[in-house]
């Protein structure tokens, strides 16, 4: 089975983390832009983080046969920085077409200050411009209140609910962002946002229809498997493959497919100029090895002792 | 001068390869480009041409690449896609109108490309005006681990040849070998070959061995011409391994050297010689 990974900060992963994707089925990931762990300062940093995720990063997942997508966007938090987030507005444009962008994103709201909300904004309104789709990432706190109000400010904006998918949704807040016509995305985040079993339960109730499943692992303690882990667990737990398909692969695609960025034919029949250069083609394509998801905790034990 | 001529001639190529509406569309971008004030219009074009024309390869015939190369020798443009072609039009276009703000501009376009854009911008550098600011991002673009950009510097592109140094030269030679590139596509391989990189390979090579690794037999072409003393060592070495490739390789490399020892090596391996002049192998077919 393939999978897309439509949320996955690969810039703090390594190369453990892309083989085992690789072997699980994953066969593009999306790259949101987003703060990393340490407040950046300057934007120059920021030029250089996003040069990053469209340049070497992209690189770095196509020596595992994994195809990489990014978004383009000033998160939440960081557009608390009024000065930074002034000189980011300005370049945004400049990389907001560059190839593999599939989206105006992360952006939303984080404390859902005044800042946030005009930042957001501003957004929204490039995203329109550029006739990008969006991806919403929702706040931790106060979540329910801020998915609702970045729906309203999208209709606001008059942009299509089609073209927004909602991330860090969970129980509470799934059935408003479904209902008004938006993608639901799900992270499966140990610990904090969403569970695989809890999961697995949300698409038992609402079917597949507009949701889609993401990892959104990053720095932090998180799981890059949490697509196949929780398709795995589905198609265990009864829910019929063709839903697993939809909310693991398929809907992903739809949603930020709408960029032109993102195709089939990018993994399934790349260019040959890509075949040459920058794609080595994905070990599931060439071999059609069956999901493998435990594999990669033991490469980390001491009992493997020859490097070579 | 010569960037109208290449923009014309890319531009001939495409025209042939695009349908009507992407033919309608790129000229209307190059007009509006001719009479534009800021760089916007420049940036947004770029970024278009992936998106609305095709990426496939140019599939040029053999008389195309003649051109090529008669309108600048070394120019190589037999694999370039469709979208690279139409944005090294563009950007040579560019260039003719102000050729001194090009290094500045090409300098810009590389720090913030992506990873497709950074290999069309240093493949155009086969033919872009060559300027101090172009040729300090070529230098950056070399330290790149991205093999696809490094190759789009090093490989049937005359600019290294003509304009790098020894020293730049030698460890383009050594990073292409050390990111596991091939030699053989670099233009003046041999022309280039010299004393200090023949050494700087066998170090190198003996590092390999020490660690149990392979040894690309492309390097021995960068050693013969300059092999003496150790270095014959090495090469009858090479020409006594068990794989063809490398016993080739050893060869040629003792074919290319005049230090007598060689001339007796290559008597000894009379047999292997026949074998070889009998085939139809060479440096270039030895990469693959």
């Amino acid at each position: 089975m393939m999978f897309i990974d439509p949320h996955a900060h690969m810039i703090s992963r390594v190369t453990d983390d892309y083989e085992a994707m690789a072997a699980s089925g994953v066969v593009a990931v999306i790259e949101p832009a987003f703060w990393v762990g340490q407040p950046r300062t300057h934007v120059g940093t920021y030029i250089d983080y996003l040069s990053s995720i469209i340049g070497f990063e992209r690189f770095r997942a196509g020596q595992f046969g994994i195809r990489h997508y990014c978004t383009i966007g000033l998160n939440s938090k960081e557009a608390n920085n009024e000065e930074l987030a002034e000189a980011v507005m300005e370049i945004l444009p400049q990389f907001a077409l560059k190839e593999g962008v599939v989206a105006i994103g992360e952006i939303g709201y984080d404390e859902q200050t005044e800042l946030e909300d005009k930042y957001f904004r501003q957004q929204l309104e490039l995203a329109k411009e550029l006739d990008l789709p969006v991806m919403i990432h929702t706040p931790h706190r106060d979540k329910k209140r801020g998915t609702s109000r970045s729906m309203d400010v999208c209709e606001e904006h008059g942009l299509a609910p089609s073209k927004i998918v909602v991330d860090h949704n969970n129980e509470e807040t799934v059935r408003e962002v479904l209902d008004r016509g938006f993608w639901a995305a799900f992270s499966i985040y140990p610990s904090t946002k969403m569970g695989n079993e809890r999961m697995v339960d949300i698409l038992g109730q609402y079917g597949a229809e507009r949701i889609m499943v993401d990892s959104a692992c990053d720095w932090g303690i998180s799981e890059p498997l949490g697509v196949a882990k929780t398709a795995k667990l589905a198609l265990q737990r009864g829910i019929p493959e063709a839903q697993v398909k939809l909310a693991c692969y398929q809907n992903a695609l739809d949603a930020y497919g709408q960029s032109g960025q993102m195709k089939e034919d990018d993994w399934l029949n790349p260019p040959p100029v890509d075949q040459r250069t920058v794609y080595e083609g994905n070990s599931i394509l060439r071999g059609g090895r069956d999901p493998v998801v435990e594999e990669s905790s033991d490469r980390h034990s001491t009992d493997k002792l020859i490097i070579k | 001068m010569i960037n109208i001529e290449v923009a014309e001639l890319l531009e001939s190529w495409l025209a042939k390869r695009l349908d009507h509406n992407q033919r309608v569309w790129f000229d209307e971008r190059l007009k509006l480009l001719k009479t534009a004030n800021s760089n916007k219009e420049l940036h947004i074009t770029l970024g278009f041409i992936p998106r609305k024309l095709p990426r496939n390869d140019l599939e040029l015939s053999k008389a195309n690449l003649d051109q090529a190369n008669a309108l600048k020798p070394g120019w190589d443009p037999s694999d370039w896609s469709i979208d690279v072609a139409a944005r090294i039009a563009v950007l040579c276009r560019v260039a003719d109108r102000d050729p001194i703000a090009f290094g500045a501009l090409f300098q810009t376009l590389c720090q913030t490309a992506d990873l497709s854009e950074s290999m069309t911008l240093y493949r155009g550098t086969a033919v872009f005006p060559e300027s101090d600011r172009m040729d300090k991002q070529i230098a950056e673009g070399l330290r790149t681990n991205m093999r696809a950009v490094f190759e789009a510097i090093a490989h049937r592109n005359p600019y290294p040849q003509v304009n790098f140094d020894q020293h730049r030269w030698n460890h383009m030679i050594l990073k292409a070998l050390f990111i596991d590139s091939t030699l053989a596509p670099i233009q003046g391989l041999d022309e280039r070959a010299n004393e200090e990189l023949a050494k700087i390979l066998c170090d190198y090579a003996h590092e390999r061995w020490a660690a149990g690794r392979v040894v690309t037999p492309e390097l021995w072409r960068c050693v013969g011409p300059f092999a003496t003393g150790t270095m014959i060592d090495d090469l009858q070495k090479v020409v006594e391994s068990t794989t063809d490739n490398e016993c080739y390789a050893g060869l040629f490399a003792l074919q290319a050297s005049s230090d007598p020892r060689a001339a007796t090596i290559l008597a000894q391996q009379a047999d292997k010689l026949e074998q070889l002049n009998q085939s139809a192998i060479t440096w270039e077919s030895i990469t693959e």
